[in-house]
């Protein structure tokens, strides 16, 4: 069982294999199961992921009424302007979008590597899969890379917004589709780890500071961010820049600033956004309503 | 290593908005149910915690009472679950509780009907996981990633040997084991980790065994 980013590099270079391959046959051996079963259970989060961004692209609304369809508006934006920032860089913002508004208003998606991070890692694959038009099985494989990266941080840092800030959720999963960006971009698994580095160095010190303590202010626009960041640090790795800083550097980097971060600031809607005049003003209406008893 | 398995960083599957509000909240209600046996006629649900201060929006509370109906995390029913409880007879109440508690996620849950009662502690740790604390009283630790057999039984000698003998005959591996007693040579309560899900009929067999009073199992 790999523990580190070095390990699970170093495996992928001496056995010349991906680093979605290494999580598969770790996975196999670890649950006792076949390659189909393992592949067959991603299969189908991938569908998930797929169905949410449909969902999401269509048009959805929160219970609260704080978050819904600005994937809608983004993608309209992108039918009838030049973005300046590109059509793929969109395409991701707007399919990271879809899935965290899906998320908040209650709809199926797959926690990648939380439900409040869950538009990162989908919103990047759907994107770049219209430029590399991959096979399913290389989807599969990005969801594979994902989560072996995301498996290390969770292990030795953390993926909790309440334990470890934003930084750990939207920055880990940030940090988990630049990776697999690399791989599927035809990259190295040393340059997946210098991905995954670059982006979770950008995203150092995030708050976790959802208004009204819902995960939807700020975390659905941060999903956004996260998976711009990942494909900017992917097209730097692939470039050949490394993080000057080792990737699990940066990840114990990111779970000590998360520890030493107030509590005010890791999920408990005490500060950020959550404590500005708006933010108690929209908490007092979505409660105002909501804490009426049938 | 905390987590062992890729599938707990990419998944579960679930209905949103958070993992460790929606997704574990649905995992300690089934739980519950599992446990029970059937569909119980009343609910009680206390909310400790970030659970009670943010329970409406983040739909802790249908999470819940669709655990309690057996929905899995992914079911599109949890929505409805208050109406469906509703409409099969069940009288949910929640109560939102100040109490301090060790865990912010922590919600007690009270179900029962003319048969019998069971009160347990669940708490929610992040990305969908969740852990039983307590179960009719008995303290316990019970992670979600494995199927467990739970045996109520008489604190005398033997118990816990006839059981083992069982599930050595059926050739199911221990992962985890955990006594808990609430007196000397009172109740006791036996939890089992295994390491794929059992069938029935060596529940059965477990209830038949010396001094075994009740067993029930929780799948994966």
């Amino acid at each position: 069982m790999f523990r580190n980013v070095a390990e699970l590099v170093e495996l992928a270079e001496t056995e010349g294999i991906q680093i979605s391959e290494v999580m598969i046959r770790q996975e196999m051996k670890v649950k006792e199961l076949t390659r189909d079963e393992v592949v067959g259970q991603m299969e189908k989060n991938l569908d998930v992921m797929e169905k949410a961004i449909e969902d999401g692209l269509k048009g959805v609304k929160s219970h609260s009424g704080l978050t819904g369809g600005d994937a809608v508006l983004i993608q309209n934006y992108m039918k009838n302007h030049t973005p300046l920032s590109g059509q793929l860089l969109m395409d991701a913002v707007s399919k990271a979008v879809a899935t965290n508004e899906v998320n908040a208003a209650m709809g199926t998606i797959c926690a990648t590597p939380t439900a409040g991070s869950a538009g990162c890692v989908p919103g990047t694959l759907f994107a770049v899969k219209n430029q590399l038009n991959p096979t399913r099985e290389q989807m599969v494989r990005y969801l594979f890379t994902s989560g072996a990266f995301g498996f290390v941080v969770a292990n030795n840092a953390s993926i909790s917004g309440a334990a470890g800030g934003c930084q750990a959720e939207v920055g880990s999963a940030a940090g988990m589709a630049a990776a697999a960006i690399v791989e599927m971009a035809g990259g190295t698994p040393s340059q997946s780890a210098e991905a995954m580095a670059i982006t979770l160095k950008n995203m150092l010190g995030l708050i976790c500071d959802p208004v009204a303590g819902l995960v939807e202010v700020p975390c659905v626009k941060r999903n956004a961010m996260g998976a711009s960041n990942a494909v900017v640090a992917a097209d730097m790795a692939l470039a050949g820049v490394k993080s000057r800083i080792p990737c699990d550097e940066v990840i114990d980097a990111m779970y000590k600033v998360g520890q030493r971060m107030p509590s005010a600031f890791r999920e408990t809607a005490q500060g950020g956004l959550a404590a500005t005049p708006t933010g108690r003003e929209l908490e007092a209406k979505v409660y105002g309503i909501s804490l009426k008893r049938e | 290593m905390k987590y062992r398995s890729v599938f707990d960083i990419i998944g579960p599957v679930m209905i949103g908005p958070s993992s460790s509000h929606t997704a574990g909240a649905a995992r300690i209600g089934r739980a519950a149910r599992h446990l029970f046996g059937r569909e119980p006629n009343y609910a009680h649900i206390h909310l400790y915690g970030s659970f009670a201060k943010t329970y409406k929006g983040h739909g802790t509370d249908v999470a819940i009472v669709g655990g309690l109906l057996d929905y899995d995390t992914d079911d599109p029913r949890i929505s409805e679950a208050l109406k469906k409880a509703r409409a099969g007879g069940m009288k949910v109440r929640f109560h939102e509780e100040d109490a301090h508690t060790d865990h912010p996620n922590t919600a007690r849950i009270k179900i029962g009907d003319d048969d019998g009662e069971l009160e347990l502690v669940g708490i929610s740790i992040g990305g969908g996981k969740a852990e039983i604390t307590e179960l009719n009283g008995f303290e316990l630790r019970l992670s979600g990633s494995h199927p467990a057999i739970l045996l109520i039984h008489n604190d005398r000698f033997g118990a816990i040997a006839s059981s083992t003998a069982i599930l050595a005959k059926h050739q199911i591996n221990i992962g985890r084991m955990e006594m808990s007693r609430k007196a000397e040579g009172e109740q006791a309560l036996m939890v089992i980790e295994v390491d794929q899900n059992v069938g029935d009929s060596l529940l059965s067999e477990l209830e038949r065994a010396d001094h075994i009073i009740q067993v029930a199992k929780i799948s994966d």
